[in-house]
């Protein structure tokens, strides 16, 4: 057993949080949730430029074939720093179908465009009934002489507003789950950015009459659950770093208040009261992290994971709720402002709740997992 | 790199220990109840088995896994040893004694006399000496420096006055570790000092202190000019605070709470599977199904504290252990609570039977919930616990009382 990140990976780490902390302070965060894109198109490029996007690729798709371990650092990295841009929605999930479902073309085709920051793609997964379940995804893809015809509506989907390509899932017949390839510019569909806890980019998308051909499947017909279940594996991980990222962050920032701010003439940080909260906090994130590097560590060895990443999102779903809830309170006034850092991660808590399964879900799994 | 993976030799002792314990604990007389301190410490029956299974697991070496071999130990590593108290965790097993394997022995290792290591480590080694902790006192509780026992040298013994309070199992055991002020003038952790005692001396009194549950696990211990030989002041006189609080870490590493939550929710699952109500399996119902996954996630990342722990102790950070072992303490203990609680509540009113045909998982419930009470009070109160990390993890200020 050994606990320890690699050399190569605190590199990683610090180059990622110097090339944010210059790149993106918390003012250029607010501005970016106030924009009508959500993200910086020239941090895109630049981040392209570092690598962070072709990390996990495999080399025969021009990628570094990193451990998936190092783009949960990333996304830690990203989390701390509240960064808003389509790099879970484009490169982990969309990625991760292409990698597990797409065929040869699609991923010497699509693979190099997201490593070099050129596409930027959005999974159109969740539909109006709000279900993360197969069950939750009735849009119909009627079969056509020269492929498939997609109508209905997508919600929740990140970063369609800004995307070049999205997945859709639909159903073809009774076949199943299917993915499909589709254009995001096509003019069938229409997008909405919906008002969200998290000002990012979460969209509804119309779809009327949309033409998709055959050699736009992702994967085969009926196919699409099983993979968007193996996509689910590895980004529930990134998702669950990120928002630990936020946790750390959270806490940082909460430690340095309380020591700083003085009522009584003490610092708040010596009142048991204060104290206490705080070692809430930490117990929370300390059992969290460890769990994360153990079930990204039975990820990487090949392990069934279907207990413990369900117990993985549902954990660190509520306890970064706890940690950012208890951060504000020990703020005091100051932390409910919007200029006030802490309430960036006060609302991502929320937001990220419902990304991969909201915990509700997850507890749901995993009793079926425990067979109970 | 991150790693979990236990060793080849690792998993072959996880093997022995599991087979051990699987043998062993068929062995448990009916008195030993559902294990724990009351399954020692209430009954006759219940000691002898914690003896039996001591003197077993002396002779493979398992009470001194991490010593010295000079002193009778197998200088094991410490993932072997969290391995171990994992596995015995898992299946509930007495006979290691907490306070002789777990506490007095790290003592004597840290600050007793060559002489002393040479007499006092064997029969603990061996599962042959019990020992109980003489620490609180009925004034000095989470503040124990402020202890007022009193040991005062006379020629060649020291002559001890002044109560003990919570001795667990003092009822029982033949010794204790005593930590008494030898210099009568001094205040907080000055001028204290740890013996090692018999506790059959003349002057020595033991006093029953009944738990809620009626049963007798803690004791009060009442000392009148009470000698103890001058050789059994362990290390140097005035040292006790330093040595004690050295002890107080150990105390607070264990492994086995989690996996014997994990074990207990096992039982429970079962348990719900195989019993009705409203027309379908208790495990069909919601609100049950949403407490065990709850209890189930507790126990899976809580789990991962021990093991933080293990590697906290390879690399020598001994500060952030002091967080973490604190974390694991408290976790663990709140973890236990809930478990109790949920169990007892998806029972229904078969959750309040203690025993007989109609007690579900033999009552073990229903005594958690009474017994795990004391588990958040004992071994430093949780509210000291969280006090440590705000202060040796997050760095907080700390304030001073009078």
């Amino acid at each position: 057993m050994d606990l320890d990140y690699t050399k190569e990976q605190n590199m990683l780490r610090k180059s990622v949080a110097e090339f944010l902390a210059k790149e993106c302070p918390f003012d250029d965060v607010r501005d970016t949730e106030d924009s009508e894109s959500g993200y910086s198109a020239a941090l895109w490029k630049k981040m392209a430029q570092l690598g962070w996007m072709e990390l996990y690729f495999p080399e025969a798709y021009g990628g570094l074939g990193d451990p998936f371990g190092d783009v949960c650092i990333i996304m830690e990295e990203m989390g701390k720093k509240a960064f808003p841009s389509p790099f879970f929605s484009t490169v982990i999930q969309c990625g991760m179908v292409l990698l597990e479902g797409g065929s040869e073309k699609q991923k010497k085709d699509l693979l190099p465009k997201i490593a070099s920051g050129k596409l930027i793609m959005s999974l159109a997964q969740l539909e109006e009934e709000g279900s993360y379940r197969a069950t939750g995804i009735n849009m119909p893809a009627r079969r056509s002489d020269d492929g498939y015809v997609l109508n209905g509506i997508k919600m929740f989907a990140m970063d369609a507003n800004v995307a070049d390509k999205l997945i859709v899932a639909a159903r073809v017949g009774d076949q199943g789950v299917t993915l499909f390839l589709v254009d995001a510019k096509n003019p069938g569909i229409s997008c909405t950015k919906m008002d969200a806890v998290g000002k990012d980019n979460l969209c509804r998308l119309i779809f009327k009459d949309v033409k998709v051909g055959e050699a736009d499947l992702v994967g085969g017909v009926g196919e699409g659950w099983a993979i968007l279940e193996k996509m689910a594996k590895k980004a529930t991980l990134a998702k669950c770093a990120e928002m630990l990222g936020g946790c750390a962050e959270s806490i940082e920032m909460t430690k340095v208040y309380a020591k700083q701010r003085e009522q009584y003439s003490t610092p708040i940080g010596g009142f048991q009261a204060i104290q206490h909260y705080m070692a809430d906090m930490q117990i929370a994130f300390d059992t969290s992290l460890y769990y994360l590097h153990k079930v990204v560590w039975m990820t990487d060895e090949g392990m069934d994971t279907s207990k413990e990443l369900s117990a993985l999102k549902a954990q660190v779903n509520e306890k970064f709720k706890f940690i950012t809830e208890r951060a504000v309170q020990i703020h005091g006034g100051i932390g409910t402002t919007r200029e006030f850092n802490i309430g960036l991660f006060y609302r991502r808590a929320k937001a990220f709740e419902y990304v991969m399964g909201d915990t509700d879900y997850h507890y749901a799994r995993l009793a079926e997992a425990l067979e109970l | 790199m991150m790693d979990f993976k236990l060793t080849e030799k690792e998993e072959a002792l996880k093997q022995e220990f599991e087979t051990f314990f699987e043998t062993e604990m068929k062995n448990a007389p009916p008195e030993f109840g559902n294990g724990g301190l009351e399954g020692i410490y209430t009954s006759d029956e219940g000691f002898a088995f914690h003896k039996y299974m001591a003197r077993k697991m002396g002779e493979k070496k398992w009470l001194s896994l991490g010593w010295p071999k000079e002193y009778g130990g197998l200088e094991a590593t410490i993932m072997e040893q969290v391995i171990f108290d994992d596995v015995r965790g898992y299946y509930g097993a007495p006979g290691v004694d907490g306070f002789a394997v777990g506490m007095f022995a790290p003592t004597l290792l840290a600050g007793a006399t060559e002489e002393q290591k040479q007499r006092l480590l064997p029969p603990i080694a061996n599962g042959e000496a019990f020992y109980c902790q003489g620490w609180s006192e009925p004034d000095a509780g989470s503040d124990l420096a402020s202890l007022t026992t009193t040991a005062i040298r006379e020629g060649d013994h020291y002559v001890v006055n002044g109560q003990k309070t919570w001795t667990t199992g003092g009822h029982k055991a033949e010794f204790m570790f005593l930590l008494a002020r030898t210099d009568p003038d001094s205040k907080r952790g000055k001028g204290l000092s740890v013996f090692h005692l018999r506790m059959d001396l003349p002057g020595i009194e033991i006093r029953p202190l009944k738990y809620m549950d009626g049963k007798h696990v803690y004791n009060e211990v009442f000392f009148k000019d009470v000698r103890i030989p001058a050789a059994d002041l362990i290390g140097v006189e005035g040292e006790g605070w330093n040595l004690t609080r050295q002890t107080m870490n150990f105390e607070r590493s264990g492994a086995g709470g989690f996996s014997g939550a994990k074990r207990m929710l096992e039982e429970l699952i079962r348990y719900t599977k195989s019993t009705k109500r409203d027309g379908q399996p208790l495990s069909k119902d919601p609100n049950a199904r949403r407490k065990m996954v709850d209890l189930f996630i507790g126990s899976e990342v809580g789990k991962t504290l021990a093991y933080k722990i293990a590697d906290l102790h390879r690399k020598k950070d001994f500060l952030s252990l002091i967080t973490a072992a604190s974390e694991s303490k408290l976790f663990s203990t709140e973890l236990a609570q809930r478990l109790a609680n949920y169990a007892t509540e998806i029972m229904g009113p078969y959750g309040q039977l203690e025993h007989g045909e109609w007690s579900p998982m033999g009552g073990s419930m229903v005594e958690l919930y009474q017994f795990c009470k004391g588990a958040t009070i004992y071994a430093g109160t949780n509210e000291i616990q969280r006090n440590l990390i705000a202060w040796t993890g997050l760095g907080l200020p700390r304030l001073k009382f009078k």
